[in-house]
């Protein structure tokens, strides 16, 4: 056997040894989170009730959060609006902007865009929060004193996350078709019947069924990411800091992924 | 009351457990003391039930903590208190919420009740009237007394420590170690103790538990600590940095990382 063929051969295994252990990382990462995440939710139905801790929840989220959405929505809607006037004068159909501005927004922009944020503000603060729970041993502390933190604290922040994406998107929808309608009817001088008249016909019940679940699934897929970065992360500061920046990526990412995975089936 | 038997725990290569049967003395407070990684944190972990052995058992009373029913364990768990190494006061709740938290959960009390509990646990540890500071506000030594009080408020059988003179000053740590004496004698507690700091250790200790790599090397009361005449044993006591506890925990010997360092770091 020569000497080439066996380097050939360690490259081939090496490679392939290492694509399968990658592999069976993430697996095993999934697997994990997703028996994390399941048994919080599971202990909705087991007494003590969380219901008070999901409201704070709820309440922390939406006061944190509503700043940063409305301004995205806003500059959302104003970019659409002034990107669309320009493509569609060119075909002389200026009328047909609120439609094209009221469609990007409910069906991809809103959920996508408003989950990102989410992500950075929210999810973020979540991880290191439960980070340092961990660091810190109140999570233990909590076992101690016979309260299980998958209830206490897991639970009610994936509850609270999911409800409030889709309250937070819509604010971000409606707040953006409203700026849009600013540029394009105040700035540019589109009719204003003719604006809003396209947006009311040509918005389905289904393009605003279709925001929302994404906004919901995307909202899950933060509070199941974030929590469970923050449940998990080396119980040091920078095992904190990496989970969060990691809990950031990994949300993000899937967000994205998940777009498109959504956006395939509503089309 | 508690007792360990077999007990082992590994993390991956690292058995930090080996093998150990411990009993815990009634009404009375056990050290278990050693050296840094011998395996002190481990084992009161599992003796509290905040981790699972890789073999072995713990027996609570009647029931082995490695096969109870989790709710089982949440019962149990009413019987016992838990002083951590960092304190791990809940950081969004003030003193009073934090001693009163595990009556909060737990029991059906009136406030007014419930502020008498509290004023009187914040009272043995010498801090009534600090109930409104947040834990952010507090001194080690302060935290470490709140959570001590925490820790008594559900009146339990059983109370450990973790490190509790670790990162305080003399004084703060002197004041600890003669709560937690003077304690257990009133209430008639049963007190596990883990520490490295010989002195104050062997000073409260009715039972002391010496461990060195993961396995009891000697066991008994101060006094027949301090006269022992095993090397290990008096080495440790005296601090000494050489005898038969080696200074390095290097596996492999010198020479032989030196030999293979010139080939590259992987091996
Ligand atoms: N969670 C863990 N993961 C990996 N190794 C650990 C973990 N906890 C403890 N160990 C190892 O087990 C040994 C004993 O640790 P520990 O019980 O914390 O010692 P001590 O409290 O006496 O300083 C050490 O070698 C430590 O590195
Ligand atoms: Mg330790």
């Amino acid at each position: 056997m020569s000497g080439e063929l066996v380097v050939t051969h360690n490259w081939f295994v090496r490679v392939v040894g290492k694509l399968g252990r990658n592999v069976l990382g993430i697996v095993s990462w999934l697997g994990d989170m997703a028996s994390i995440t399941t048994s919080s939710l599971a202990l909705i139905f087991a007494p003590p009730w969380q219901g008070r801790h999901v409201v704070l929840q709820l309440y922390a989220l939406g006061v944190g959060s509503f700043i940063i959405i409305a301004i995205t929505g806003a500059f959302t809607g104003m970019v659409l609006s002034l990107q669309g006037y320009y493509t569609l004068a060119k075909f002389g159909s200026e009328s047909l902007l609120g439609s094209a501005v009221a469609l990007s927004i409910i069906r991809e922009l809103g959920p996508v865009l408003g989950a990102l944020m989410l992500v950075g503000r929210a999810g973020s603060s979540i991880t290191a929060e439960i980070g340092i729970m961990r660091v810190t041993e109140q999570l233990d502390a909590l076992q101690m004193m016979a309260v299980n933190p998958r209830a206490r604290i897991i639970l009610p922040r994936i509850v609270a996350i999911t409800i409030a994406t889709p309250l937070l998107v819509s604010m971000f929808d409606i707040i953006g078709l409203g700026a849009g309608y600013v540029v394009g009817v105040e700035m540019l001088g589109v009719n204003a019947g003719a604006f809003t008249g396209e947006m009311v016909a040509k918005i389905l019940p289904e393009d605003l069924y279709a925001g929302w679940v994404k906004a919901v699934v995307f909202g899950f897929l933060v509070g199941s990411v974030c929590t469970y970065m923050g449940y998990r992360a080396v119980p040091t500061t920078e095992g904190v800091a990496k989970a969060t920046t990691q809990a950031v990526v990994i949300g993000s990412v899937g967000i994205l992924m998940m777009d498109y995975i959504l956006t395939s089936f509503f089309l | 009351m508690i007792r360990s038997e077999k007990l082992t725990r590994r993390f991956g290569d690292v058995t930090a457990l080996d093998q150990t049967d411990v009993s815990i003395r009634e009404h009375a407070i056990t050290v278990i003391m050693g050296g840094s990684g011998s395996g002190k944190t481990t084992l009161l972990r599992l003796l509290a039930a905040l981790d699972i052995p890789t073999s072995g058992s713990v027996w609570f009373d009647g029931d082995d903590l490695a096969q109870v029913s989790s709710k089982r364990l949440y019962e149990l768990r009413a019987r016992m208190g838990m002083v951590f190494q960092y304190s791990a006061l809940l950081n969004s709740l003030n003193v009073y919420d934090n001693v009163a938290f595990p009556l909060h959960e737990h029991t059906k009390l009136d406030e007014s009740v419930i502020r008498t509990v509290v004023s009187m646990k914040l009272e043995q540890v010498g801090l009534r009237g600090f109930e409104h500071l947040m834990p952010s506000e507090l001194s080690g030594g302060m935290a470490k007394r709140v959570a001590f009080a925490r820790a008594l408020a559900m009146d339990p059988e059983v109370v450990f420590f973790d490190e509790p003179t670790s990162g305080l000053d003399p004084i703060s740590a002197g004041v600890v170690t003669t709560l937690i004496h003077d304690l257990t004698q009133k209430t008639k507690m049963t007190s596990i103790v883990v520490t490295h700091d010989v002195q104050a250790g062997l000073a409260i200790a009715d039972h002391v538990i010496l461990l060195w790599q993961g396995k009891v090397i000697a066991e008994g009361t101060a006094d027949e600590i301090r006269q022992s005449t095993d090397e290990r044993v008096s080495q440790f006591i005296e601090g000494r940095p050489d005898g038969p506890i080696p200074f390095s925990r290097s596996t492999t010997p010198y020479i032989d990382d030196l030999l293979h360092s010139s080939g590259g770091v992987n091996s």
